[in-house]
């Protein structure tokens, strides 16, 4: 081992670790501050989200749309792409739910629905990413930017379409008609009662993420085009070189990535809701963003990322019942931190760690 | 009619205030060569800083301070991400968004106790209009009477700030030598640094203006334009911020007229819902919210001018690889 390099698991284990470790410790300094003790808060969150079965499920209620939302992130991450606008494309991805849901629900049962319900959720999230993708391939305009605008874009267009074109006759809420039950996938609960998930939301989209994330691992690691991802994003001035084509890559990988980021919807709109309503995302894109670097954008990773904001999440809202001073805004704080330690500064450790590898030996050799 | 436009005017100006002060703020840092979507953020914090201070001491001024210091810190915060540990600059802008919104909530409902919100500040911690000398007097002469004394007259002066922050923001970027400085190392910052300039402390500069004229923008929305602080009282304008620095191709002149314009399109969205047109009949408020999104995507994808970023954005400066 030469200087400079550090093992494979102290790469992959350990540093992710001791970032996660700080993100906690200045959360912990935040519970502090609002004068409560974070021993507490902490045993009151696992018990919330791990305790007891109805609180794990929805856990793993929150985990499912974690899953896409990250998934997308990672996706376009391996291609050197910073897709931001996993928010507006889960919103437009509803929109694909929702007319395959309204148009089939009172004729086919759930499982004739959910394939139209997938590719309606996923061609809606890709087409509202594609737009940035063909730009960032053709023009060079930052896909960052144009995300960020087009989240912005989705949320006037949305509430447009909620309030004239897909109302319920007759209603003021901006939403649609509830779903019959050929467009609600069924709950866990309703079907394995034994496991006791009461009333959470959990529903069979959970297996839908799990699926998908068997399927990115395929198409990244043991695919031709995930080869070419790959090669894109680790030197894009090379992977042209070798007769790889950045704009197709950087335009079907946005295309991935934004059909998984509305995929997102399964979960929440037929999965939960069954019905098309306003603001139903509320920050799943951005979280995903936060998902994706914790699960160092491996599907693996990105699961028990998914696990730990599901817990974050259901842990969050008990905490807040628990000790109201704790709103579930110490969350998003939270979520800060991860992002921050985790992302920004994921550096920061790095260089003691460095020194702390390398072996004395090494050290003297290179002064002297 | 004539009143209406004016009206309309009136209120573009209102809202272009804290565009136009974080676009500014993201001029200085996006032309550094630092990514900033973290505007939203620092004007959220900044917001909630002027507001408890100014509730606290019923002072404005103590407030602004305040608001800076918090948009400040949050800066300082940007730079060691990005800068000193060179860390992914979108990451680090969008933790500090989730930290502002985060805190500014857990905060004020553990201090103040009103669901998050300030409470509304008391006498002398909203900073008053400044009524221009004889406004009363010629308010009545046709056409000249009301654009001196509605449209120029009467506004905070945080807004005089704003629009005098402008040319002085020119003078800076391009007729100081810092700001020479600044531009180079947005472009070029290996160049900045064999000429013995420190590219670190350059962009730690350029971070801390952004913060101090964030501080202005968030500061703005609670005790100039509002009395207090709301949970997410920003509502992506420090986003909006951004696309009119792109729209305005990161120049200070244009940056006015890119705000002015948005602001001018909230106005008028706002003050024409319902109002049916001739042909094109009744226009969606949603349209009015989505425009200044949509024309910047437009011009980014080259069919009004091309928006060249600085061409350093985004990079972490390696002094030397080991």
């Amino acid at each position: 081992m030469s200087a400079g390099q550090l093992p494979r698991w102290v790469d992959y284990v350990l540093i992710p670790f001791l970032n996660l470790a700080a993100a906690f410790l200045v959360s912990g300094l935040v519970v502090i501050l609002i004068g409560e003790n974070p021993l507490d808060a902490v045993k009151i969150l696992l018990w919330g989200s791990l305790g007891y079965a109805e609180g794990f499920g929805f856990t793993l209620f929150y985990a499912t749309n974690f899953i896409f939302t990250g998934l997308a992130v990672a996706v376009a991450f391996h291609a050197g792409l910073f897709n931001i606008g996993g928010e507006g494309q889960a919103y437009v991805g509803g929109l694909g739910v929702a007319i395959a849901c309204l148009a089939l629900d009172r004729y086919v049962p759930w499982y004739v629905t959910l394939p139209f319900a997938i590719a309606g959720s996923a061609i809606a999230g890709a087409a509202w990413a594609f737009i940035p993708a063909w730009l960032q391939a053709r023009r060079g305009s930052h896909v960052v930017i144009t995300t960020i605008m087009f989240n912005y874009i989705s949320f006037s267009l949305m509430v447009y379409l909620l309030n004239n074109a897909l109302k319920k006759p007759g209603s003021m809420q901006p939403e649609t008609r509830t779903f019959e039950d050929g467009g609600r996938i069924p709950f866990l609960n309703d079907l394995f009662p034994s496991l006791g998930f009461g009333y959470a939301p959990v529903n069979l989209s959970l297996v839908v993420a799990l699926a998908a994330c068997v399927l990115v691992w395929l198409l990244i690691w043991r695919t031709k085009l995930g080869y070419e991802i790959r090669s894109f994003g680790a030197n894009a001035t090379a992977a042209v070189y070798a007769g790889i084509s950045p704009v197709r890559i950087i335009v079907v990988t946005m295309l991935i990535s934004g059909g998984l980021a509305g995929m997102m919807a399964i979960n929440e709109i037929m999965g939960s809701q069954h019905r098309l309503l306003i603001d139903f995302v509320t920050g799943y894109g951005f979280v995903g963003i936060a998902v994706a670097l914790m699960g160092r954008a491996h599907p693996v990773g990105i699961v028990l990322a998914s696990i730990l904001f599901g817990m974050l999440y259901q842990g969050g809202a008990e905490l807040s019942f628990e000790m109201p001073n704790i709103t579930r805004d110490m969350i998003i704080v939270i979520q800060g931190l991860v992002i921050l330690f985790a992302g920004a500064l994921e550096h920061m450790f790095r260089p003691a760690i460095i020194r702390l590898f390398t072996p004395a030996r090494a050290l003297r050799a290179k002064e002297a | 009619m004539f009143e209406t436009i004016i009206l309309i005017l009136d209120s573009t100006i209102r809202v272009s205030t804290p565009l136009l002060l974080a676009c500014l703020a993201g001029l200085y840092s996006e032309r550094s060569g630092v990514v900033d979507i973290g505007l939203e953020g620092k004007m959220l914090g900044a917001a909630f800083g002027a507001g408890a201070v100014a509730y606290l001491t019923a002072s404005a001024w103590l407030g602004l301070l305040a608001g800076i210091g918090v948009s400040v810190a949050l800066g300082l915060l940007h730079g060691f991400a990005s800068i000193t540990n060179r860390g992914n600059q979108i990451v680090s802008g969008v933790a500090i968004n989730f930290l502002a919104a985060g805190l500014t909530a857990l905060l004020g409902q553990t201090w103040f106790r009103e669901g998050g919100r300030t409470p509304a500040l008391p006498e002398g911690g909203r900073f008053s209009e400044i009524v221009w000398p004889l406004a009363a007097e010629i308010r009545d002469i046709p056409v000249l009477g009301p654009i001196y004394s509605e449209l120029l007259s009467g506004h905070k002066i945080l807004v005089y700030a704003a629009f005098l922050a402008v040319p002085l923001t020119w003078w800076v970027l391009f007729r100081s030598r810092f700001g020479l400085r600044l531009r180079a190392v947005g472009e070029n910052p290996a160049a900045v640094d064999t000429a013995g300039i420190s590219v670190t402390w350059l962009r730690y500069r350029a971070v801390i203006l952004c913060g101090v004229l964030c501080g202005f923008a968030g500061s703005y929305l609670s005790v100039a334009a509002g009395s207090g602080f709301g949970v997410n009282m920003t509502a992506g304008q420090g986003f909006m911020a951004l696309a009119a620095l792109i729209f305005a191709k990161w120049k200070p002149f244009n940056a006015m007229f890119a705000c002015l314009l948005f602001g001018f399109l909230d106005a008028a969205g706002t003050r024409l819902q319902g109002v049916s047109f001739p042909v094109i009949g009744e226009v969606p408020l949603q349209v009015f919210q989505a425009l200044p999104y949509v024309l910047t995507v437009v011009l980014l994808a080259g069919f009004i001018g091309k928006a060249i970023p600085p061409k350093a954005s985004g990079i972490p400066y390696l002094k030397e690889r080991s």
